[in-house]
Order: C-alpha cells, then structure tokens, then sequence
C-alpha cells in the first residue's frame, strides 16, 4: 500500500499560531461548559424577583413568615389571586389602567412616525439643528416639570382625568422619534420618489407607502409606550388624586395601608400586573430586543 | 449627540421654504408639544420659583427667599448627598453590570437566546412591582436574600431598616435594569471589527488583553452615553423610595425611610410641593435640579475627552 506520508508537521507559520499544547486537554470538559454554568447562574439571578414573586404570590401568611423561606409553595393557596382582586377595588384600577395604556400607546403610534417623517424624509432647512434639540430633551430630568405641570393641569382642571398622562403622548416622545427616524432612513428614496412623480402629495406618500413598510417599527413603538404606561408611576401619582381614578400601579399603595401589608396578596396583585407584561414580551420578544439595539448601531 | 447646525448664507431659497412648508404638519405636532409641555413649564417654575404660593390663590412676589432658604435648609443638603450617594454607586456599577451581562450575552452558545431574554425581561416589569418584591426578597424576618447570605456564614443585614443599607438595597434594585443599556453595548461589540481581533490573537495577545486593548477603547462611546443618561435617571430616582416608605399612607407625617436615608432629591421636592403645598419652594428645588443635571452632563462630556475613542487608532 503507497500512502502519502502523513502530514505531522504544519506549516511553521501555523505552529506560531497554535498555543501551546497542554498535557490536561484531553481531559478538560469543553470550554462551552464553563460559559454555560456562567450564564445560567446569571439568568437564574435576573429571573430570581419574579419567581419570588410568583412563589411568594402562592403561600398563605404562616408559610411566608417561616424561616428559613420555603424554595417553592407547600400548600399552593391559590384562593390568594381571588383575595387579592375582591379587598380592593382590583376591576377599577384595572379598567383604569386599560384605559391610560391604551390611550397613551394609540398617541404613541399616531404622533411618533408622523413627526420622524418630517425629521427623515423631507429635507429643510435647520432639520438636523432641530432633531437635535429633540435628543437634548432625552437628557432633561422630568421632575424638574412637575411641579409647574401639576399647575398648569389645574389651571385646565386636568386633575382627576386622564387628559395629563395620555394628551402629552399625541405630542411624541424623543425615544420613539429616534427609533421611527432611524427606520425611515434605511428606506430607499426610491419608493417615494416614484409615489411622488404619481403626483402623490408628501402626505400621501407617508400614509400609502411609508407607513405600510413601517408596521415593524411602529409596533416596536406601541409595546414600548404600552409597557411604559403601564407600569407608569409618577404620572398617575401627581396628576390622579381620586381613588376610583387610581390606576394599579398607585392602586397597590393603597391597598397596603388597607390591609397592614399582607405580603402574600400583595405578591398576588403584583404578579397579575406583571403577568401581561411577561405575556408580551414572551410573544414580542424579538421586537423588544430588536427595539434596543435598532437605534444604538449608529446614535 | 447633538448635530451642530452648519453655517451657510442665511438665505432661504425657494425650494427650502417649500420643503419648510411640507415638513410644518409632520414635525408640527413635536414644536407643539415641546413647546406647551417642556419649554412653558420650565420657564413657568422659574417665575414661581422666585414666589410664594401655596397653590391655590396667587403667587405673591417672594425675591429671592426661596433660594435662600434652600441653602439653609438642612433637609435638602440632606436629600441632595442621598441622591448624589446613590447615583455616585449606582451609575459605575450599573455600567460595569451591564458590560459584563453585554460580554455573556455575546457568548457563542446556541441558546444565547434564552439567557438575551432572561436578562432583559426585568427591564420592562414595573418598578414599583420590583420594590414589593425586594420588600419581601429584604425582609429580615422571612428573607430569602438574609437566609442565602446566611448560607455563606455572612452576618444578616437589616436592608431595609438600617440607614446604612437602605440606598445599597436601591443601588441593587437599579442592577434589574442593566439588561437594557447591556443590548445597547451588545450592539457596540458586535461592531468591533473582527479582524482585529483576529491579528491580536496572532500576536498573542490573551482574552483579558484584547478586551482591556481593544473592546473597552472601541465601546467608549456607549459607556459615555450610559453614564450621562445613567446620571440623569439617578439624580431622579424617586418610585422606590417612596414605595419602600409607605408613599401615600400616614398622611405624609412619615419620614422618608431611617434617619431619612430615603430621603431623595425628588422625593423631598415632591413633599415640598404636594405635601406641604409649598410650590415656590419645590420650584426652586426644580430649577436647582435643573442646573445640576446641565453642569452634571457637561462635566461627563469633558471628562470624556480624555478617554473616549470614536475610532481605531
């Protein structure tokens, strides 16, 4: 038999490549291993509160109080979820809360891509002098607004009603904005400058022919505003001072004074608030993290 | 950031007025709304700033007795070094979190998926849920954070009861938030060039080397972004705080957590102004607060000269 001699040397340019062998390789469980110990102890840390939650939401109150803390529910006390809805007043904060997410995501969807339209696809004069006094407004704290806001709403008699959370959103937010334009830029200008030559009027071609390529990015919009408001705190606290107007966010605050903090129900309460929320972003996902990085490639 | 204007003749032609004309509608609705819901009241909290008024009724002229009372007053200074303690812990840590859950989430598995998720999930839950959480995670009856830390022979520590602890237990309850700025630096690692480090390996060069020599220089950009925007939301904090304190229950009688440990620079504005009705004074807390945010960002961006890279050099 006539074999070609095996290859046992490599090119010396190869060998200066190589690392150094060491006698414990052959041994040595693959590198992935150790990566993946990391990452899962990781994960297990970040998702760590919301199984607390979920398990805590579970116990009945001699169970919480044991220590050291049962690592799952013993006797799961399912009854804790209909407790927790019918001490309080669970259906209005509820409604309440349905009615401010949605109004401030509808004004989310409408106001945003408008406005980066005339911040992308139409060129004037001071546009980029402009968008960036819109970013500028990312950095401004907004509780240096709240206390001439709270006035003004009341000079409007605004407090009490829902008009100081969601009429502020029909006006844009600097976040969207940036996310709509940066979409908008990656369209050819193409697609326009034929609607154009139709005689389709700028207003036209946004509607007809930029909005339906658009539906990705507006979408990423209304599950950011939507998962904003609704976890929304300091708006509805300063501009909402009757109970029946409280959405669940300052709703909880007030059922832990009512009930001299039973924690199991408020762990039950606050899991059907986040339970939507995970729901979304299990379906979305990709949308929210897309979301993210969408804007940060060239900011 | 933000684009400076270029310099030409001040001369509109024809074309840019009608191009003036088309964009009016579309970005119309932002000068509307910039214009009633951001410039009006910060000018209108400068004006009440200088007044007493309790709300109702009318401002009266005050001069300058709001601000001089602020400088004496030792609940602000108070509040202040709170909010400045707090974000001087948790903005660095909060970037130095958010790099290394960037470096994990980069990791060439192929779930990597699965662990994106699980890091960026409690960056959408509520804040204000998150705080009953680690009122129940921190308690030091029932705790789990007690009892696992008990498992390591650590002392227990009283996280919510102890001035000492409070702001530390806040500063870890901003680290749920990292998943955020972390896809954001994500992005910044995916746009290193690979082949540099395909030539640093040639050279030798191990994975802590070409991090420290290549990824941190190249990711500068962000870090900067994250520590500016990092301090504006941390001058704010204020949710926890005043969930963690009880908020609305009590009247407002309450202090703001242990030896006011809580006691925040917005949380003690808020009192000022929704608590003991006085406006004028939490609008000169607001104009202050204004002021320090501005000299904050400017003095990140100097700074940044120093060590921010924008390319390879």
């Amino acid at each position: 038999m006539a074999l070609a001699p095996p290859v046992t040397e490599a090119p010396p340019i190869a060998i200066a490549r190589q690392p150094t062998p060491r006698p414990w390789r052959g041994l040595r469980p693959p590198k992935s291993l150790g990566v993946r110990i990391g990452l899962i102890v990781a994960s297990v840390l970040f998702l760590l509160p919301l199984y607390w939650m979920a398990n805590s939401a579970l116990k009945n109150i001699d169970e919480l109080s044991a220590f050291p803390p049962t690592l799952y529910p013993h006797a799961p006390a399912f009854e804790n979820f209909v407790r927790a809805v019918t001490y309080i007043p669970f259906g209005t904060f509820l409604l309440n809360s349905v009615i401010l997410t949605t109004g401030v995501a509808l004004g989310a969807a409408i106001s945003n891509p408008l406005i980066a339209y005339g911040f992308s696809r139409i060129k004037w004069p001071g546009r980029d002098f402009v968008f960036g006094i819109v970013l500028a407004t990312i950095f401004l704290p907004f509780p240096v607004l709240i206390v001439a806001l709270f006035d003004i709403f009341a000079k409007l008699h605004w407090i009490d009603t829902f008009l100081p959370i969601i009429v502020p959103a029909f006006f844009g937010n600097p976040f969207f904005i940036f996310l709509m334009r940066q979409f908008f830029l990656g369209l050819p200008n193409e697609v326009s400058e034929q609607a154009r030559i139709d005689g389709a009027n700028e207003f036209q071609v946004f509607i007809r022919i930029i909005m339906p390529l658009a539906k990705p990015a507006v979408a990423v919009v209304i599950i950011f505003a939507a998962v904003q408001a609704w976890g929304e705190f300091l708006t509805p606290l300063l501009f909402l001072q009757d109970e029946s107007k409280y959405p669940l966010s300052i709703g909880l605050q007030f059922y832990r004074q009512e009930h001299d903090v039973a924690y199991n129900l408020l762990m039950a309460a606050s899991t059907l608030i986040v339970l939507p929320v995970v729901a979304l972003f299990l379906a979305f996902q990709r949308f929210f993290i897309e979301g993210i990085t969408v804007g940060a490639v060239k900011g | 950031m933000i684009a400076a204007p270029r310099f030409r003749r001040f001369r509109l032609t024809p074309d840019d007025w009608r191009n003036l004309r088309t964009a009016l509608p579309f970005v119309g609705p932002w000068v509307i709304g910039f214009l009633a819901f951001t410039v009006y009241p910060i000018f209108y909290s400068l004006y009440l700033s200088f007044t007493n008024y309790s709300g109702f009724g009318d401002a009266t002229a005050a001069g300058f007795t709001n601000y001089q009372h602020l400088v004496k007053d030792p609940l602000f200074w108070q509040s202040l070094t709170n909010t400045l303690y707090y974000t001087g812990l948790a903005v660095p840590i909060g970037v130095v979190v958010a790099i290394v859950l960037a470096l994990m989430m980069n990791q060439n598995v192929r779930e990597v998926a699965i662990y994106r998720a699980a890091f960026y999930l409690p960056t959408i839950i509520p804040l204000f849920a998150l705080t009953f959480i680690f009122i129940v995670l921190l308690n030091p009856g029932f705790g789990l954070v007690d009892y696992l830390l008990g498992l390591f022979h650590i002392p227990a520590v009283n996280w919510l009861g102890d001035a000492r602890w409070t702001k530390i237990s806040i500063v870890l309850l901003a680290q749920l938030g990292a998943g955020g700025p972390a896809l954001i630096f994500l992005a910044g690692l995916r746009a290193v060039p690979t082949d540099l480090y395909e030539s640093a390996i040639v050279d030798g060069a191990g994975p802590l080397r070409r991090f420290y020599r290549i990824t941190l220089p190249l990711i500068t950009p962000v870090i900067l972004f994250d520590l500016i925007y990092g301090t504006i939301l941390g001058i704010q904090i204020f949710t926890p705080a005043f969930v963690l304190t009880g908020g609305t229950s009590g009247g407002g009688a309450y202090t703001a957590g242990p030896e006011n440990s809580l006691l925040f620079y917005v949380y003690y504005l808020y009192k000022n102004a929704f608590q003991y009705s006085d406006m004028g004074y939490a609008s000169a807390m607001a104009w202050v607060l204004f002021v320090i945010s501005v000299v904050l960002a400017l003095a990140i961006m100097r700074w940044s000269k120093y060590w921010v890279h924008y390319e390879v050099t």
